[in-house]
């Protein structure tokens, strides 16, 4: 097998590296940057925009253009999760936890060109692993059954312990809460509702994680720093810059070796995707680091972990796809489709491609690395400008991101629910937020419970057909070396997690106050889990794969809540458990109150409700403008122009609609005000 | 090309904000639309594969050399997409609808989520498609073109769930005898796959496309032996050996073959009915509701003309299989023969759903 692999990769080298495939490469990154702007989007808008002219293209020429706009969105939402503190993809969740607060800090540069840097190197990294490993994988990636991907789901859980801030209990009951919200809608495996009537379809589909990510990360930042009208970095001046960011990836190169390896082997197992790769590398972040106290509020091996491994990963998620014709994710999915058009369709993803295409193989797994470097160095050099976007008053900035998060969250189902459920997750986020209830634990709760949920049961119905067999044969089924490998990982992660947790607040010192507030959204979570509860129990016993999950998470979170109110009701007030950010710190100062600031957001999506959301959006822009933020009428009338323009401008061209209201079903209106 | 369309929606977007209405075009020519092909399932599926290979011959045969783009809306096993489909009236043709055997199954079932009805639009194509099912190679072994040797065998099976397509290998395994265990909630037919490859299951079934795309490589690895086909329809509207898969015997011939296993009678008729909604017709494409006879007569023309091409049944044959691609009035008998299902075998089906998978449909 290395004797082909040699003269392939030379092949390889050859298509790759003439002019005019370097140029559509280029092409295809600087694309990839542009449609990366808008959270939630990603590859899949850019993907299918390219579709139609893949058919018989030159298959270099056609990769070159596909691989570069995909490799380059889980860069550029950096961008997003740095500055502003959205998360625009699962690969940069774990980036907004210390990116966010570099920002605020002053230090956007530093924490992009730092991402930017270890991105490049894990995406090289990968390349390199992949180039030896695309040849040996197939039977290492077959050894990884359902139990040993429950066993990684259940590692990437346990970051949770790491993440669950000063009250273990809660961070705990915040994770259940996020598994079961995860749960909301039609059961994979029986069918059944959770939380969820057909009169509401929208919720038998379940949460999306653009949504929920949204939610609960970037309305209560964005809503706090409105109320606070200032600037995301604090005194609107720019410290460290970007070639501070390089120094320190460089200084922190080691960490930066091994997550971009972590990030690579998990990306090769089909069917995780990358929801916990950057749990993971940041929990090796944390642990590998002496002292903690920075986690959370703005360490930048936080920073470089994460970033390492996400790029990796898209490395690592070829090995499915090209492989086994397993899409890693929805852009691979259309990655794929779009190979067969090229050329005279010859190229057929799946297990022949290593015998029939090694050269294409090792092409796609360089041009990706090629991709990576273009585009990081293109990110790197717009980092120190871009950073300044920090420095700006927030309230000119919060119409737009108000507009870009609707618009994203939009995309995902293409509903008008969409964007209610973005307000009431967002109101979550905004009260996880306010009482010190770890929010990535929260995310990493939601979006681990289906896989959780999917390889628990699966595995659990094989392990019992095997244990009808014969005893021994469930047990090896079960315990193959593998999972005892990865249980001694998780316990070891599990027991230093717990021990580390009080040093990391993710969301900065908070101080505590009267009883009250906390205890009542304490009973509102409890009171939510218990009707989940009942309703779980309601499914009917022939379907144990839909109720199973949510009984068992829901009555250890339950559990937690009681033992929680227990606390409450003994401890004194001003106790750490009543955390609340309302009582002191920049919230409690802040000139604006919330209920006053989430109007503003509220009437957004009322009006859009109403007349749609262009015209909506005219009119909530023009309305914070002028009354909000007290600019000029000119004023106002040009930065509303430059935010419908730049919406319409992004939306023609990458094809999607906006959320249509009750005008567009009585008049047919033209796009952009209409439906399209 | 990105560009010029880039600035087209920009100046249509300046107009329409000015209030002043893009005149309609009176005659069916697409000069310089957007055709939205809307697919209710996601990006990775069989569907998906079907549209994007008829997408780019249909743009060069449609007057006027539209770009067609395909627009997934995945949701609820596609009932969702389907739902959406049903409220939308011909405007300019440009919306277009496809369905696949998902979503006619739930409608035949009297699923409540369906809010759809499939007489309300107008099918411009059909297509078929089959199914293969195989084997491990140690059960393979005992496979002798009856399942008469099989029935002590525990198997299990990565399945999507008992009312989608799986309906039809599940039903047609236990009309065998064959003890198959579902393992429920496999996200696609794919990891179904995957699942039998680590030895997890042990018995699998890929439609024709990926099972040419995929499964062929294991059979010929000798990780998996090939069990039989669904069959195809005759022009008589009987099943046959499927033409792609001349060397496999279909699932009619096995059936013959083992004890126990009758080619009539409810079951036997419930099986047919739902393997000719789910097989022979699986993927559709359709006009909204309203859509007047001229635009499906220019539709209709341009998938003859796509038929018509001279490479067409090669490249068609290498990308889906060889299967009838119908067009109009053809493709509205598939349509009739697809959905609608004779009352006795939704009844056995809906009654096998409760009994065997405690599946209730309410």
């Amino acid at each position: 097998m290395f004797a082909t692999a040699l003269p392939a990769l030379g092949d390889a080298w050859a298509l790759i590296l003439q002019p005019i495939v370097l140029g559509y490469l280029v092409l295809g990154v600087v694309m990839g940057l542009a449609v990366g702007v808008f959270p939630g989007l990603g590859g899949i808008a850019g993907l299918s925009l390219l579709l139609p002219f893949m058919f018989g293209m030159d298959p270099i020429l056609g990769l070159a253009l596909m691989i570069g706009m995909v490799a380059v969105v889980p860069t550029s939402d950096t961008f997003a999760s740095v500055l502003m503190g959205i998360p625009g993809s699962s690969a940069s969740q774990a980036t907004v936890l210390d990116g966010f607060p570099m920002a605020k800090k002053g230090e956007a540069a530093r924490a992009l060109s730092a991402a930017f840097a270890s991105s490049l190197f894990g995406g090289l990294v990968g390349a390199s692993f992949l180039t030896i490993f695309i040849l040996v994988a197939r039977p290492l990636v077959l050894a990884f059954g359902l139990p040993e991907m429950l066993m990684i789901t259940i590692l990437g859980l346990s970051m949770v312990a790491i993440l669950a801030g000063r009250v273990a209990l809660k961070g705990l009951a915040a994770a259940g809460l996020g598994l079961m919200i995860g749960t909301i809608g039609e059961a994979d495996a029986g069918g059944s509702l959770r939380m969820a009537t057909y009169d509401i379809p929208y919720l038998t589909d379940g949460l999306k994680l653009v949504i929920v990510g949204l939610g609960i990360f970037a309305i209560p930042e964005i809503v706090s720093l409105l109320r606070q009208d200032r600037s995301i970095a604090k005194g609107a001046s720019l410290g460290a810059g970007w070639l501070d960011g390089v120094k320190d990836w460089f200084a922190n190169i080691w960490l930066s070796v091994r997550c971009s390896i972590i990030g690579v082997v998990v990306g090769v197992i089909p069917g995780l995707g990358g929801s916990v790769v950057d749990w993971i590398a940041y929990g090796h972040a944390v642990q590998s680091t002496k002292d903690k106290s920075n986690f959370g509020k703005g360490e930048v091996r936080g920073v470089i972990g994460p970033e390492s491994s996400n790029n990796a990963k898209e490395g690592g998620g070829l090995v499915p796809t090209l492989l086994f014709g397993i899409p890693g994710s929805g852009s691979m999915a259309i990655f794929i489709g779009a190979v067969a058009l090229l050329g005279s369709g010859d190229i057929e993803v799946g297990p022949g491609m290593l015998k029939n295409n090694l050269d294409i193989t090792y092409s796609i797994v360089w041009l990706l690395a090629l991709a990576n470097v273009v585009g990081t160095v293109i990110c790197i050099a717009a980092s120190g400008g871009i950073a300044k976007l920090t420095t700006i008053k927030f309230t000119y900035l919060a119409p737009f991101l108000f507009m870009l998060i609707s618009f994203a969250a939009f995309q995902s189902g293409q509903n008008f629910e969409d964007l209610l459920a973005l307000f009431v997750i967002g109101l979550i986020g905004i009260f996880l937020r306010r009482f010190d209830w770890s929010r990535p634990a929260f995310l990493i709760g939601f979006v681990l419970s289906n896989p959780v949920e999917k390889f628990t049961n699966q595995a659990f119905q094989i392990a019992s057909f095997r244990f009808r067999k014969s005893f021994e044969e469930g047990i090896e089924y079960i315990f193959s070396p593998i999972v005892i490998v990865l249980i001694i990982v998780t316990l070891v992660s599990v027991v230093l997690g717990i021990r580390q947790a009080k040093t990391i607040m993710a969301e900065g010192e908070v101080q505590s106050g009267s009883k009250r507030a906390p205890l009542v959204f304490l009973l509102v979570i409890a009171g939510y889990l218990i009707f989940a509860l009942i309703n779980a129990n309601m499914i009917p016993d022939y379907n144990m794969t839909d109720k199973v999950i949510p009984l068992v998470v829901g009555s250890v979170s339950l559990g937690c809540c009681l033992i929680l109110l227990i606390q409450m009701m003994r401890r004194p007030e001003g106790d750490a458990i009543f955390a609340d950010k309302e009582v002191a710190g920049e919230d409690a100062e802040a000139p604006y109150g919330l209920w006053g600031t989430l109007l503003w957001f509220g009437a957004l999506i009322a009006a859009t409700w109403f007349v749609g959301f262009i015209l909506a959006l005219v009119g909530f822009l023009i309305a914070f403008f002028r009354f909000r933020a007290g600019s000029s009428w000119l004023q106002t009338l040009i930065l509303t122009a430059c935010g419908i323009g730049f919406m319409c401008l992004m939306a023609g061209a990458l094809n999607r609609d906006f959320p249509p209201g009750l005008l567009q079903a009585a008049v047919e209106l033209p796009w952009p005000l209409g439906g399209g | 090309m990105t560009i010029s369309k880039f600035t087209r929606r920009a100046i249509v977007g300046m107009i329409a904000a000015a209030g002043i209405a893009a005149p309609a075009a009176a005659e069916i020519d697409y000069t310089g639309k957007t055709i939205e092909w809307v697919i209710p399932f996601s990006e990775g599926g069989g569907s998906a594969k079907w549209a994007n290979f008829y997408a780019p011959l249909l743009s060069e045969a449609l007057p006027g050399n539209p770009t067609i783009v395909v627009k997934f809306m995945p949701g609820a096993g596609s009932t969702k997409g389907a739902n959406w489909f049903q409220n939308q009236e011909y405007k300019d043709g440009t919306t277009v609808f496809s369905s696949s055997g998902s979503t006619q199954f739930p409608y035949l079932l009297g699923d409540p989520r369906v809010r759809y009805e499939y007489a309300d639009w107008h099918p411009v194509l059909a297509s078929g498609t089959g199914g293969v099912a195989y084997l491990n190679p140690e059960d393979g072994a005992k496979f002798d073109g009856s399942a008469n040797n099989l029935k002590d065998t525990d198997f299990i099976y990565g399945s999507q769930g008992a009312t989608r397509l799986d309906l039809v290998p599940l039903l047609a395994w236990e009309m065998l005898g064959m003890n198959v265990e579902p393992v429920f909630g496999v996200k696609g037919r794919s990891d179904g796959r995957l699942m039998f490859e680590r030895g997890e299951a042990n018995i699998d079934y890929q439609t024709s496309s990926a099972y040419l795309g995929a499964s062929v490589g294991l059979v010929e690895a000798g990780t998996a032996v090939p069990m039989m086909t669904w069959g195809a329809l005759d022009d008589d509207g009987n099943i046959v050996r499927d033409p792609t898969f001349p060397d496999i015997p279909s699932f009619k011939e096995v059936c013959e073959a083992t004890d126990g296993c009758e080619t009539s009678g409810e079951s036997w008729e419930a099986w047919k009915a739902f393997f000719i909604a789910g097989f022979p017709a699986q993927k559709l494409l359709f006009l909204p509701k309203g859509a007047p006879q001229e635009a499906i007569d220019t539709w209709v023309t341009a998938l003859e003309e796509v038929k018509a091409r001279p490479d067409f049944a090669e490249i068609s044959a290498k990308r889906l299989g060889i299967y009838p691609q119908m067009t109009g009035e053809t493709a509205q008998l598939a349509l009739d023969s697809a959905t609608k299902v004779p009352d006795d075998a939704k009844a056995f089906v809906v009654n096998w759903l409760k009994e065997a998978y405690g599946v209730e449909l309410k």
